[in-house]
Protein backbone atom coordinates (compact mmCIF):
# COMPACT_ATOMS: atom_id res chain seq x y z
CA UNK A 1 0.00 0.00 0.00
CA UNK A 2 1.37 3.38 -1.09
CA UNK A 3 2.44 6.34 1.09
CA UNK A 4 0.71 9.21 -0.16
CA UNK A 5 2.35 12.51 -0.12
CA UNK A 6 0.26 16.03 -0.53
CA UNK A 7 2.93 18.54 -2.03
CA UNK A 8 2.30 22.15 -2.19
CA UNK A 9 -1.36 21.53 -3.21
CA UNK A 10 -3.30 24.87 -4.01
CA UNK A 11 -7.46 24.40 -4.54
CA UNK A 12 -10.21 26.66 -3.70
CA UNK A 13 -10.00 27.16 -0.24
CA UNK A 14 -6.66 24.95 0.41
CA UNK A 15 -3.79 26.60 0.09
CA UNK A 16 -0.14 25.27 -0.03
CA UNK A 17 -1.51 22.13 1.76
CA UNK A 18 1.72 19.21 2.92
CA UNK A 19 0.75 16.52 4.28
CA UNK A 20 2.13 12.70 4.62
CA UNK A 21 0.05 9.51 4.86
CA UNK A 22 1.84 6.60 5.86
CA UNK A 23 1.52 2.88 4.75
CA UNK A 24 -1.54 1.29 5.46
CA UNK A 25 -2.82 4.00 7.73
CA UNK A 26 -5.97 5.63 8.79
CA UNK A 27 -5.17 9.33 8.70
CA UNK A 28 -8.35 11.32 9.81
CA UNK A 29 -8.82 14.52 7.77
CA UNK A 30 -10.60 16.50 10.78
CA UNK A 31 -11.85 19.90 10.43
CA UNK A 32 -15.16 21.63 10.20
CA UNK A 33 -17.65 22.17 7.08
CA UNK A 34 -16.03 23.90 4.07
CA UNK A 35 -12.46 23.75 5.76
CA UNK A 36 -11.69 21.86 2.45
CA UNK A 37 -11.75 18.32 3.34
CA UNK A 38 -13.52 16.72 0.71
CA UNK A 39 -11.23 19.37 -2.12
CA UNK A 40 -8.18 17.03 -0.57
CA UNK A 41 -9.96 14.01 -1.33
CA UNK A 42 -11.24 14.77 -4.57
CA UNK A 43 -7.79 15.68 -5.73
CA UNK A 44 -6.49 12.67 -4.24
CA UNK A 45 -8.92 10.83 -6.57
CA UNK A 46 -8.30 12.97 -9.70
CA UNK A 47 -11.56 14.47 -9.58
CA UNK A 48 -10.37 17.89 -9.73
CA UNK A 49 -7.67 19.29 -11.00
CA UNK A 50 -5.35 20.99 -8.81
CA UNK A 51 -2.14 22.82 -8.13
CA UNK A 52 0.66 21.20 -6.48
CA UNK A 53 1.40 16.97 -6.48
CA UNK A 54 0.34 14.40 -5.36
CA UNK A 55 2.71 11.21 -5.05
CA UNK A 56 2.08 7.76 -4.37
CA UNK A 57 5.25 5.84 -2.92
CA UNK A 58 7.09 9.02 -4.14
CA UNK A 59 5.89 8.94 -7.81
CA UNK A 60 3.73 11.77 -9.44
CA UNK A 61 0.63 10.30 -9.79
CA UNK A 62 -0.70 14.02 -11.10
CA UNK A 63 -1.37 13.00 -14.77
CA UNK A 64 -2.78 9.86 -13.70
CA UNK A 65 -6.78 9.48 -14.17
CA UNK A 66 -9.06 8.62 -11.49
CA UNK A 67 -9.25 5.00 -12.44
CA UNK A 68 -5.44 4.51 -13.08
CA UNK A 69 -4.64 5.68 -9.66
CA UNK A 70 -6.28 2.45 -7.92
CA UNK A 71 -8.20 4.46 -5.33
CA UNK A 72 -11.51 3.50 -3.73
CA UNK A 73 -13.71 5.99 -3.12
CA UNK A 74 -16.79 6.29 -0.64
CA UNK A 75 -18.52 9.25 -1.04
CA UNK A 76 -20.42 10.94 1.75
CA UNK A 77 -24.01 10.37 0.28
CA UNK A 78 -22.94 7.08 -0.53
CA UNK A 79 -24.42 7.32 -4.16
CA UNK A 80 -25.49 3.58 -4.96
CA UNK A 81 -27.01 3.55 -8.45
CA UNK A 82 -30.46 3.37 -7.70
CA UNK A 83 -31.08 1.32 -11.20
CA UNK A 84 -28.71 -1.51 -10.35
CA UNK A 85 -29.72 -3.82 -7.55
CA UNK A 86 -26.83 -4.66 -4.63
CA UNK A 87 -25.00 -7.30 -6.69
CA UNK A 88 -24.47 -5.06 -9.84
CA UNK A 89 -23.54 -2.42 -7.79
CA UNK A 90 -20.61 -4.23 -5.89
CA UNK A 91 -19.66 -5.69 -9.40
CA UNK A 92 -20.15 -1.70 -11.97
CA UNK A 93 -16.11 -1.42 -10.92
CA UNK A 94 -15.15 -5.02 -12.17
CA UNK A 95 -17.39 -5.01 -15.46
CA UNK A 96 -16.10 -1.39 -16.35
CA UNK A 97 -12.66 -3.34 -16.54
CA UNK A 98 -13.46 -5.90 -18.60
CA UNK A 99 -12.67 -8.78 -15.82
CA UNK A 100 -13.91 -12.32 -17.00
CA UNK A 101 -17.42 -12.91 -15.66
CA UNK A 102 -16.54 -15.88 -13.39
CA UNK A 103 -13.82 -14.31 -11.95
CA UNK A 104 -16.68 -11.04 -11.02
CA UNK A 105 -19.07 -13.66 -9.85
CA UNK A 106 -16.20 -15.16 -7.20
CA UNK A 107 -15.27 -11.68 -5.90
CA UNK A 108 -18.82 -9.92 -5.18
CA UNK A 109 -19.43 -13.21 -3.79
CA UNK A 110 -16.61 -12.96 -1.58
CA UNK A 111 -17.22 -9.24 -0.91
CA UNK A 112 -21.00 -9.93 0.45
CA UNK A 113 -19.78 -12.23 2.72
CA UNK A 114 -16.93 -9.86 3.79
CA UNK A 115 -19.72 -7.32 4.81
CA UNK A 116 -22.22 -9.80 5.99
CA UNK A 117 -25.05 -8.58 3.37
CA UNK A 118 -25.22 -11.98 1.08
CA UNK A 119 -29.35 -11.80 1.78
CA UNK A 120 -28.97 -8.45 0.23
CA UNK A 121 -27.81 -9.56 -3.25
CA UNK A 122 -31.15 -9.01 -5.23
CA UNK A 123 -32.10 -5.90 -3.50
CA UNK A 124 -32.16 -2.25 -4.90
CA UNK A 125 -30.87 0.41 -2.60
CA UNK A 126 -34.32 2.21 -2.39
CA UNK A 127 -35.22 -0.99 -0.04
CA UNK A 128 -31.81 -0.74 2.44
CA UNK A 129 -31.28 0.75 5.34
CA UNK A 130 -28.67 3.33 5.95
CA UNK A 131 -26.51 1.11 7.48
CA UNK A 132 -27.03 -1.83 4.57
CA UNK A 133 -26.21 0.85 1.82
CA UNK A 134 -22.95 1.54 3.73
CA UNK A 135 -21.92 -1.94 3.93
CA UNK A 136 -22.98 -2.09 -0.14
CA UNK A 137 -20.71 1.25 -0.91
CA UNK A 138 -18.12 -0.25 1.09
CA UNK A 139 -17.91 -3.28 -1.01
CA UNK A 140 -18.64 -1.51 -4.01
CA UNK A 141 -15.53 0.79 -2.82
CA UNK A 142 -13.08 -1.84 -2.15
CA UNK A 143 -14.34 -4.63 -5.26
CA UNK A 144 -10.97 -3.44 -7.41
CA UNK A 145 -8.85 -4.38 -4.31
CA UNK A 146 -7.71 -0.60 -3.92
CA UNK A 147 -4.96 0.74 -2.74
CA UNK A 148 -5.73 4.08 -1.27
CA UNK A 149 -9.48 3.60 0.09
CA UNK A 150 -11.10 7.25 0.70
CA UNK A 151 -13.96 7.96 2.83
CA UNK A 152 -15.81 11.33 2.63
CA UNK A 153 -18.31 11.34 5.88
CA UNK A 154 -19.51 8.41 5.30
CA UNK A 155 -21.59 7.88 8.60
CA UNK A 156 -23.28 10.81 8.50
CA UNK A 157 -26.25 10.01 7.71
CA UNK A 158 -26.18 7.38 10.25
CA UNK A 159 -28.12 7.23 14.18
CA UNK A 160 -25.76 7.39 16.50
CA UNK A 161 -25.57 3.50 17.29
CA UNK A 162 -25.15 2.53 13.75
CA UNK A 163 -22.50 4.87 13.69
CA UNK A 164 -20.80 4.12 16.29
CA UNK A 165 -21.07 0.05 14.95
CA UNK A 166 -19.84 0.44 11.75
CA UNK A 167 -17.06 3.01 12.70
CA UNK A 168 -15.71 -0.23 14.35
CA UNK A 169 -16.46 -2.44 11.46
CA UNK A 170 -14.50 0.01 9.00
CA UNK A 171 -11.99 0.50 11.30
CA UNK A 172 -11.40 -3.29 11.71
CA UNK A 173 -11.58 -4.27 8.20
CA UNK A 174 -9.18 -1.10 7.56
CA UNK A 175 -6.35 -3.54 9.79
CA UNK A 176 -7.34 -6.61 8.30
CA UNK A 177 -6.67 -5.41 4.74
CA UNK A 178 -4.15 -3.33 5.47
CA UNK A 179 -5.36 -0.53 3.10
CA UNK A 180 -3.82 3.11 3.20
CA UNK A 181 -6.96 5.34 4.35
CA UNK A 182 -7.80 8.80 4.23
CA UNK A 183 -11.13 9.45 6.53
CA UNK A 184 -12.93 12.82 6.71
CA UNK A 185 -15.18 13.93 9.37
CA UNK A 186 -15.73 16.63 11.53
CA UNK A 187 -16.73 14.46 14.18
CA UNK A 188 -14.41 14.44 16.55
CA UNK A 189 -15.65 11.30 18.43
CA UNK A 190 -15.45 9.50 15.27
CA UNK A 191 -12.21 10.95 14.66
CA UNK A 192 -10.74 9.97 17.83
CA UNK A 193 -11.94 6.20 17.74
CA UNK A 194 -10.95 5.57 14.34
CA UNK A 195 -7.33 7.43 13.75
CA UNK A 196 -4.39 5.97 13.81
CA UNK A 197 -3.48 9.72 12.93
CA UNK A 198 -5.57 13.10 12.82
CA UNK A 199 -4.78 16.14 10.96
CA UNK A 200 -6.72 19.10 11.99
CA UNK A 201 -7.72 21.19 8.68
CA UNK A 202 -9.00 24.81 9.22
CA UNK A 203 -9.73 26.81 6.65
CA UNK A 204 -8.10 24.81 4.06
CA UNK A 205 -4.90 25.12 6.41
CA UNK A 206 -3.35 21.75 8.04
CA UNK A 207 -3.02 22.91 11.54
CA UNK A 208 -1.50 19.60 12.86
CA UNK A 209 -0.86 15.90 12.28
CA UNK A 210 -0.66 13.64 15.18
CA UNK A 211 -1.49 10.75 17.24
CA UNK A 212 -5.19 11.15 18.82
CA UNK A 213 -3.52 12.12 22.09
CA UNK A 214 -1.08 14.09 20.96
CA UNK A 215 -3.56 16.24 19.19
CA UNK A 216 -5.65 16.32 22.55
CA UNK A 217 -3.06 16.80 24.73
CA UNK A 218 -0.81 19.22 23.14
CA UNK A 219 -2.88 21.56 20.62
CA UNK A 220 -0.33 23.63 18.90
CA UNK A 221 -2.46 26.75 17.97
CA UNK A 222 -6.20 27.58 19.42
CA UNK A 223 -7.51 26.83 15.97
CA UNK A 224 -6.75 23.20 17.27
CA UNK A 225 -7.62 23.72 20.69
CA UNK A 226 -10.85 25.46 20.18
CA UNK A 227 -12.04 22.89 17.38
CA UNK A 228 -11.09 19.81 19.74
CA UNK A 229 -13.67 22.01 22.33
CA UNK A 230 -11.04 23.64 24.08
CA UNK A 231 -9.93 20.23 26.76
CA UNK A 232 -9.04 20.79 30.19
CA UNK A 233 -5.34 19.15 30.52
CA UNK A 234 -4.24 18.52 33.94
CA UNK A 235 -0.83 17.65 35.20
CA UNK A 236 -0.70 14.58 37.70
CA UNK A 237 1.43 14.04 40.45
CA UNK A 238 0.86 10.26 41.91
CA UNK A 239 -0.72 7.34 40.14
CA UNK A 240 -1.93 4.83 42.06
CA UNK A 241 -3.70 1.29 40.29
CA UNK A 242 -7.08 0.61 42.62
CA UNK A 243 -8.16 -2.78 40.42
CA UNK A 244 -10.81 -3.06 38.01
CA UNK A 245 -9.22 -1.56 35.44
CA UNK A 246 -8.76 1.55 37.14
CA UNK A 247 -6.08 4.18 38.12
CA UNK A 248 -6.61 6.85 40.70
CA UNK A 249 -4.25 10.44 39.96
CA UNK A 250 -3.49 12.99 41.97
CA UNK A 251 -4.20 16.06 39.72
CA UNK A 252 -3.91 19.78 41.48
CA UNK A 253 -4.97 18.26 44.53
CA UNK A 254 -8.09 16.41 43.26
CA UNK A 255 -8.04 12.44 43.41
CA UNK A 256 -9.80 11.72 40.03
CA UNK A 257 -10.23 7.74 38.83
CA UNK A 258 -9.45 7.24 35.02
CA UNK A 259 -9.32 4.10 32.92
CA UNK A 260 -5.99 2.02 33.46
CA UNK A 261 -4.74 2.05 29.76
CA UNK A 262 -1.52 0.65 31.14
CA UNK A 263 1.02 3.64 30.92
CA UNK A 264 2.29 6.26 33.36
CA UNK A 265 -0.20 8.13 33.21
CA UNK A 266 1.75 12.30 33.61
CA UNK A 267 -1.39 14.14 32.21
CA UNK A 268 -5.26 13.75 31.63
CA UNK A 269 -7.51 15.40 29.16
CA UNK A 270 -11.33 16.20 29.59
CA UNK A 271 -13.56 18.25 27.45
CA UNK A 272 -15.52 20.58 28.63
CA UNK A 273 -18.70 18.94 27.52
CA UNK A 274 -17.49 15.96 29.60
CA UNK A 275 -17.76 17.93 32.74
CA UNK A 276 -21.48 17.53 34.24
CA UNK A 277 -22.64 20.82 36.49
CA UNK A 278 -24.95 20.32 39.51
CA UNK A 279 -26.28 22.98 42.25
CA UNK A 280 -27.00 20.31 44.70
CA UNK A 281 -24.68 17.03 46.38
CA UNK A 282 -25.06 14.66 43.13
CA UNK A 283 -26.10 10.62 43.87
CA UNK A 284 -24.12 8.03 43.84
CA UNK A 285 -20.31 6.96 45.10
CA UNK A 286 -18.34 9.77 45.52
CA UNK A 287 -15.97 9.42 42.53
CA UNK A 288 -14.97 11.78 40.28
CA UNK A 289 -17.49 14.28 42.01
CA UNK A 290 -15.69 17.41 43.41
CA UNK A 291 -16.62 21.04 44.62
CA UNK A 292 -15.80 24.11 42.77
CA UNK A 293 -16.42 27.82 42.75
CA UNK A 294 -17.60 30.03 39.29
CA UNK A 295 -14.96 32.16 38.83
CA UNK A 296 -16.02 33.17 35.15
CA UNK A 297 -19.29 33.01 33.22
CA UNK A 298 -19.44 33.12 29.23
CA UNK A 299 -22.23 33.43 27.22
CA UNK A 300 -21.99 31.82 23.71
CA UNK A 301 -24.69 30.84 20.78
CA UNK A 302 -25.94 27.91 22.73
CA UNK A 303 -23.53 27.28 25.27
CA UNK A 304 -22.72 28.79 28.13
CA UNK A 305 -18.77 28.11 29.42
CA UNK A 306 -17.95 28.19 32.94
CA UNK A 307 -14.75 28.63 34.82
CA UNK A 308 -14.48 26.55 37.54
CA UNK A 309 -12.02 26.84 40.65
CA UNK A 310 -11.72 23.28 41.76
CA UNK A 311 -8.68 22.23 44.02
CA UNK A 312 -5.96 23.99 42.47
CA UNK A 313 -7.55 23.16 38.83
CA UNK A 314 -9.73 25.92 36.90
CA UNK A 315 -11.61 23.70 34.97
CA UNK A 316 -13.80 25.09 32.09
CA UNK A 317 -17.13 23.19 31.87
CA UNK A 318 -19.97 23.29 28.97
CA UNK A 319 -23.31 23.69 29.59
CA UNK A 320 -26.47 24.03 27.15
CA UNK A 321 -28.06 27.77 27.21
CA UNK A 322 -31.28 26.10 27.45
CA UNK A 323 -30.03 24.13 31.00
CA UNK A 324 -28.23 27.13 32.34
CA UNK A 325 -31.41 29.23 32.13
CA UNK A 326 -33.15 26.43 34.39
CA UNK A 327 -30.17 27.01 36.78
CA UNK A 328 -28.77 29.74 39.76
CA UNK A 329 -25.49 30.10 38.33
CA UNK A 330 -23.12 33.11 39.42
CA UNK A 331 -19.93 33.89 39.73
CA UNK A 332 -18.87 33.03 43.31
CA UNK A 333 -21.03 30.07 43.69
CA UNK A 334 -20.07 26.49 45.02
CA UNK A 335 -21.37 23.62 42.27
CA UNK A 336 -20.65 20.42 42.05
CA UNK A 337 -18.85 18.69 39.23
CA UNK A 338 -19.04 15.35 37.99
CA UNK A 339 -16.61 14.04 35.69
CA UNK A 340 -16.97 11.82 32.63
CA UNK A 341 -15.09 8.12 33.84
CA UNK A 342 -15.08 6.93 30.07
CA UNK A 343 -14.44 10.46 28.05
CA UNK A 344 -10.98 10.96 30.36
CA UNK A 345 -8.27 10.58 28.26
CA UNK A 346 -4.20 10.13 29.48
CA UNK A 347 -0.69 9.87 28.41
CA UNK B 1 -60.37 -7.26 -2.65
CA UNK B 2 -61.79 -7.90 -6.20
CA UNK B 3 -64.97 -7.02 -4.93
CA UNK B 4 -63.68 -3.93 -4.49
CA UNK B 5 -61.98 -3.71 -7.87
CA UNK B 6 -64.97 -4.80 -9.63
CA UNK B 7 -66.79 -2.15 -8.00
CA UNK B 8 -64.15 0.78 -8.56
CA UNK B 9 -64.29 -0.16 -12.60
CA UNK B 10 -67.95 0.08 -12.58
CA UNK B 11 -67.69 3.90 -10.83
CA UNK B 12 -65.70 4.28 -14.10
CA UNK B 13 -67.99 2.60 -17.01
CA UNK B 14 -70.74 4.69 -15.08
CA UNK B 15 -70.57 7.79 -16.49
CA UNK B 16 -69.87 6.79 -19.90
CA UNK B 17 -72.91 4.70 -20.33
CA UNK B 18 -74.73 7.38 -18.60
CA UNK B 19 -72.90 9.55 -21.25
CA UNK B 20 -73.52 7.72 -24.15
CA UNK B 21 -77.20 7.31 -23.84
CA UNK B 22 -78.18 10.94 -22.99
CA UNK B 23 -75.84 11.64 -26.02
CA UNK B 24 -78.83 8.38 -27.63
CA UNK B 25 -81.39 9.98 -26.70
CA UNK B 26 -80.90 13.44 -27.52
CA UNK B 27 -80.30 12.57 -30.71
CA UNK B 28 -83.32 10.80 -31.73
CA UNK B 29 -85.50 12.42 -30.27
CA UNK B 30 -84.22 15.47 -32.22
CA UNK B 31 -83.61 17.42 -28.55
CA UNK B 32 -80.65 19.41 -29.90
CA UNK B 33 -81.38 22.34 -32.31
CA UNK B 34 -79.93 21.84 -35.52
CA UNK B 35 -80.56 17.96 -35.17
CA UNK B 36 -79.32 17.18 -38.33
CA UNK B 37 -75.24 17.38 -37.71
CA UNK B 38 -75.92 15.62 -34.54
CA UNK B 39 -76.29 12.39 -35.31
CA UNK B 40 -77.28 9.13 -32.46
CA UNK B 41 -74.16 7.10 -31.24
CA UNK B 42 -75.79 4.06 -32.62
CA UNK B 43 -75.18 5.56 -35.96
CA UNK B 44 -71.48 6.96 -35.55
CA UNK B 45 -70.98 3.03 -34.42
CA UNK B 46 -72.82 1.66 -37.62
CA UNK B 47 -70.92 4.09 -39.57
CA UNK B 48 -67.52 2.72 -38.00
CA UNK B 49 -68.32 -0.69 -39.05
CA UNK B 50 -69.17 0.29 -42.08
CA UNK B 51 -66.30 2.00 -42.80
CA UNK B 52 -63.95 -0.78 -41.52
CA UNK B 53 -65.54 -2.99 -43.51
CA UNK B 54 -65.39 -1.31 -46.60
CA UNK B 55 -61.63 -0.33 -45.71
CA UNK B 56 -61.98 3.28 -46.10
CA UNK B 57 -61.02 3.55 -42.30
CA UNK B 58 -58.21 1.03 -42.59
CA UNK B 59 -56.24 2.42 -45.17
CA UNK B 60 -56.36 6.26 -44.06
CA UNK B 61 -55.67 5.24 -40.61
CA UNK B 62 -52.66 3.26 -41.57
CA UNK B 63 -51.67 6.07 -43.57
CA UNK B 64 -51.89 8.49 -40.24
CA UNK B 65 -49.98 5.66 -38.16
CA UNK B 66 -47.19 5.22 -41.00
CA UNK B 67 -46.29 8.77 -40.73
CA UNK B 68 -46.40 9.23 -36.91
CA UNK B 69 -44.28 6.14 -36.46
CA UNK B 70 -41.61 7.23 -39.22
CA UNK B 71 -41.88 11.22 -37.82
CA UNK B 72 -42.20 10.28 -34.59
CA UNK B 73 -39.27 7.57 -34.33
CA UNK B 74 -36.75 9.64 -36.19
CA UNK B 75 -37.65 12.83 -33.91
CA UNK B 76 -37.24 10.47 -31.12
CA UNK B 77 -33.92 9.25 -32.01
CA UNK B 78 -32.27 12.36 -33.20
CA UNK B 79 -33.92 14.11 -30.04
CA UNK B 80 -32.46 11.59 -27.46
CA UNK B 81 -28.90 11.66 -29.32
CA UNK B 82 -28.67 15.20 -29.54
CA UNK B 83 -29.64 15.59 -26.24
CA UNK B 84 -27.07 13.15 -24.93
CA UNK B 85 -24.75 14.78 -26.36
CA UNK B 86 -25.65 18.44 -25.45
CA UNK B 87 -26.27 17.14 -21.72
CA UNK B 88 -23.30 15.72 -21.25
CA UNK B 89 -20.78 18.14 -23.29
CA UNK B 90 -20.87 21.43 -21.65
CA UNK B 91 -19.58 23.30 -25.10
CA UNK B 92 -21.96 21.39 -27.28
CA UNK B 93 -24.75 22.63 -25.19
CA UNK B 94 -23.41 26.30 -24.96
CA UNK B 95 -22.91 26.49 -28.48
CA UNK B 96 -26.51 24.74 -29.45
CA UNK B 97 -28.37 26.31 -26.72
CA UNK B 98 -28.89 29.51 -28.35
CA UNK B 99 -30.48 27.60 -31.52
CA UNK B 100 -32.86 25.23 -29.79
CA UNK B 101 -34.11 28.24 -27.09
CA UNK B 102 -35.25 30.04 -30.63
CA UNK B 103 -36.85 27.15 -32.50
CA UNK B 104 -38.73 25.11 -29.58
CA UNK B 105 -41.31 27.44 -29.07
CA UNK B 106 -42.51 27.97 -32.36
CA UNK B 107 -45.37 25.42 -32.72
CA UNK B 108 -45.08 22.11 -35.40
CA UNK B 109 -47.98 23.48 -37.43
CA UNK B 110 -46.36 26.88 -37.65
CA UNK B 111 -43.58 25.43 -40.23
CA UNK B 112 -46.56 23.60 -42.20
CA UNK B 113 -46.53 26.59 -44.60
CA UNK B 114 -42.33 26.63 -45.02
CA UNK B 115 -42.74 22.63 -45.40
CA UNK B 116 -45.02 22.58 -47.91
CA UNK B 117 -42.76 24.84 -49.79
CA UNK B 118 -39.88 22.84 -49.01
CA UNK B 119 -41.47 19.52 -49.53
CA UNK B 120 -44.26 20.36 -52.17
CA UNK B 121 -47.61 18.12 -51.12
CA UNK B 122 -46.51 14.59 -50.46
CA UNK B 123 -45.38 11.63 -47.84
CA UNK B 124 -42.36 13.81 -46.62
CA UNK B 125 -44.52 16.80 -45.34
CA UNK B 126 -46.26 15.02 -42.74
CA UNK B 127 -43.48 12.89 -41.64
CA UNK B 128 -41.47 16.25 -41.44
CA UNK B 129 -44.18 18.05 -39.47
CA UNK B 130 -44.52 15.29 -36.98
CA UNK B 131 -40.24 15.02 -36.58
CA UNK B 132 -40.38 18.87 -35.67
CA UNK B 133 -43.08 18.22 -33.47
CA UNK B 134 -41.23 15.30 -31.43
CA UNK B 135 -37.70 16.64 -32.08
CA UNK B 136 -37.65 19.47 -29.73
CA UNK B 137 -39.66 19.08 -26.70
CA UNK B 138 -37.86 15.25 -26.43
CA UNK B 139 -34.30 16.65 -26.83
CA UNK B 140 -34.99 19.43 -24.07
CA UNK B 141 -36.47 17.00 -22.01
CA UNK B 142 -33.33 14.67 -22.29
CA UNK B 143 -30.94 17.74 -21.65
CA UNK B 144 -32.62 18.37 -18.53
CA UNK B 145 -32.68 14.63 -17.51
CA UNK B 146 -28.99 14.23 -18.01
CA UNK B 147 -28.19 17.61 -16.51
CA UNK B 148 -30.25 16.82 -13.25
CA UNK B 149 -28.16 13.71 -12.73
CA UNK B 150 -26.30 14.29 -9.73
CA UNK B 151 -22.84 14.37 -10.57
CA UNK B 152 -21.66 12.06 -7.79
CA UNK B 153 -23.08 9.22 -9.81
CA UNK B 154 -20.97 10.41 -12.16
CA UNK B 155 -17.96 10.80 -10.17
CA UNK B 156 -18.16 7.06 -8.13
CA UNK B 157 -18.28 5.36 -11.90
CA UNK B 158 -15.62 7.48 -12.97
CA UNK B 159 -13.34 5.95 -9.65
CA UNK B 160 -14.56 2.99 -10.68
CA UNK B 161 -13.26 2.75 -13.81
CA UNK B 162 -15.86 3.52 -16.11
CA UNK B 163 -15.34 5.33 -19.56
CA UNK B 164 -17.70 8.21 -20.69
CA UNK B 165 -19.89 5.70 -23.12
CA UNK B 166 -19.96 3.39 -20.46
CA UNK B 167 -20.80 6.16 -17.77
CA UNK B 168 -23.81 7.79 -20.20
CA UNK B 169 -24.65 4.17 -20.98
CA UNK B 170 -24.82 2.57 -17.65
CA UNK B 171 -25.29 5.45 -15.15
CA UNK B 172 -26.71 9.10 -16.58
CA UNK B 173 -29.06 7.24 -19.36
CA UNK B 174 -30.74 4.88 -16.57
CA UNK B 175 -30.66 7.60 -14.06
CA UNK B 176 -32.32 10.23 -16.63
CA UNK B 177 -35.10 8.07 -17.65
CA UNK B 178 -37.82 9.61 -16.37
CA UNK B 179 -37.40 13.08 -17.82
CA UNK B 180 -37.00 11.17 -21.08
CA UNK B 181 -40.02 8.53 -20.74
CA UNK B 182 -42.10 12.38 -20.15
CA UNK B 183 -40.71 14.03 -23.23
CA UNK B 184 -41.88 10.37 -25.01
CA UNK B 185 -45.46 10.16 -23.51
CA UNK B 186 -46.60 13.69 -24.03
CA UNK B 187 -44.94 14.13 -27.36
CA UNK B 188 -46.15 10.48 -28.60
CA UNK B 189 -50.14 11.99 -28.30
CA UNK B 190 -48.99 15.18 -29.67
CA UNK B 191 -47.66 13.75 -33.11
CA UNK B 192 -51.30 12.69 -33.82
CA UNK B 193 -52.98 15.94 -32.86
CA UNK B 194 -50.38 17.27 -35.21
CA UNK B 195 -50.59 15.09 -37.73
CA UNK B 196 -54.06 15.05 -37.96
CA UNK B 197 -54.09 18.82 -38.09
CA UNK B 198 -51.74 18.31 -40.86
CA UNK B 199 -53.96 16.20 -43.16
CA UNK B 200 -57.05 18.39 -42.66
CA UNK B 201 -54.99 21.46 -44.16
CA UNK B 202 -52.41 20.03 -46.72
CA UNK B 203 -52.43 16.53 -47.19
CA UNK B 204 -54.99 14.15 -49.12
CA UNK B 205 -55.22 10.88 -47.35
CA UNK B 206 -55.27 9.83 -43.42
CA UNK B 207 -57.52 10.59 -40.85
CA UNK B 208 -57.77 13.66 -40.72
CA UNK B 209 -58.16 14.37 -44.49
CA UNK B 210 -60.94 11.67 -44.31
CA UNK B 211 -62.59 14.19 -41.45
CA UNK B 212 -62.14 17.30 -44.09
CA UNK B 213 -64.01 15.17 -47.27
CA UNK B 214 -66.57 14.53 -44.60
CA UNK B 215 -67.12 17.73 -43.70
CA UNK B 216 -67.79 18.47 -47.02
CA UNK B 217 -70.46 15.95 -47.24
CA UNK B 218 -72.19 17.04 -44.21
CA UNK B 219 -71.05 13.50 -42.63
CA UNK B 220 -71.18 14.33 -39.21
CA UNK B 221 -71.39 10.43 -38.02
CA UNK B 222 -67.89 9.89 -40.05
CA UNK B 223 -65.99 13.41 -38.17
CA UNK B 224 -67.19 11.74 -34.49
CA UNK B 225 -65.69 8.34 -35.95
CA UNK B 226 -62.42 10.02 -36.33
CA UNK B 227 -62.18 11.98 -33.56
CA UNK B 228 -62.87 9.01 -31.48
CA UNK B 229 -60.08 7.70 -33.47
CA UNK B 230 -57.41 10.12 -32.70
CA UNK B 231 -58.42 10.19 -29.24
CA UNK B 232 -57.70 6.80 -28.66
CA UNK B 233 -54.44 6.45 -30.48
CA UNK B 234 -53.41 9.96 -28.63
CA UNK B 235 -54.27 7.75 -25.30
CA UNK B 236 -52.73 4.95 -26.28
CA UNK B 237 -49.73 5.81 -27.08
CA UNK B 238 -49.51 7.79 -24.49
CA UNK B 239 -50.39 5.18 -22.05
CA UNK B 240 -47.95 2.56 -23.67
CA UNK B 241 -45.26 4.88 -22.77
CA UNK B 242 -46.24 4.69 -19.29
CA UNK B 243 -46.48 1.18 -19.34
CA UNK B 244 -42.90 1.05 -20.82
CA UNK B 245 -41.68 3.71 -18.20
CA UNK B 246 -42.76 1.77 -15.55
CA UNK B 247 -41.64 -1.03 -16.58
CA UNK B 248 -38.43 -0.22 -16.91
CA UNK B 249 -37.82 2.16 -13.50
CA UNK B 250 -40.24 0.82 -11.16
CA UNK B 251 -38.51 -1.52 -9.70
CA UNK B 252 -35.72 0.74 -8.71
CA UNK B 253 -38.07 4.03 -8.25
Amino acid sequence: MPLIKFKNISKYICREVNLEVFNGELLVLLGPNGAGKSTLLNIVAGLIDYKGSILFDDKPVDKFPTHKRKIGYLFQELNLFPHLNVVSNIAYGLRAHKIDPHKIKVRVGKLLQLMRIQHLSSCYPKKLSGGEKQRVALARALALKPEVLLLDEPLNSLDTQSSKYLRMEIRQLQKKLGITTIYVTHNLTEAEEMADRIAIIEEGHIEQVGRPEEVFFYPQSKKVSDFIGSPNILDCAHCQDIGKGLLEVDCGGLPIIIPDEGNMVKKIVLLPRDIYISQTKPPGPDINRFKGVITHINLTNELVRLKIKAGENNLTAEVPYHIFEGMDLKVGKEVFLILKLRRIKSI
Amino acid sequence: MNKFKSLRLGWGVIPVVIFLGIWEVTARLHLASGHFFFPPFSAVVAEFYYLTINGVLGKNFLSSLIRVLIGFSLGSILGLVVGIIMGWKNMVDKALSPIISLFYPIPALGWLPLLMLWFGIGEVLPIAIVFICSFFPILYNTVTGIKNVDKNYIHVARTLGASDIEIITTVVMPLALPNIFTGLRLEAGMAWRVIIAAEMVAIPTGIGALMMKAESLLRMDIIIVCLIILGAMCLFFEKFFTFLEKKVTSRWR
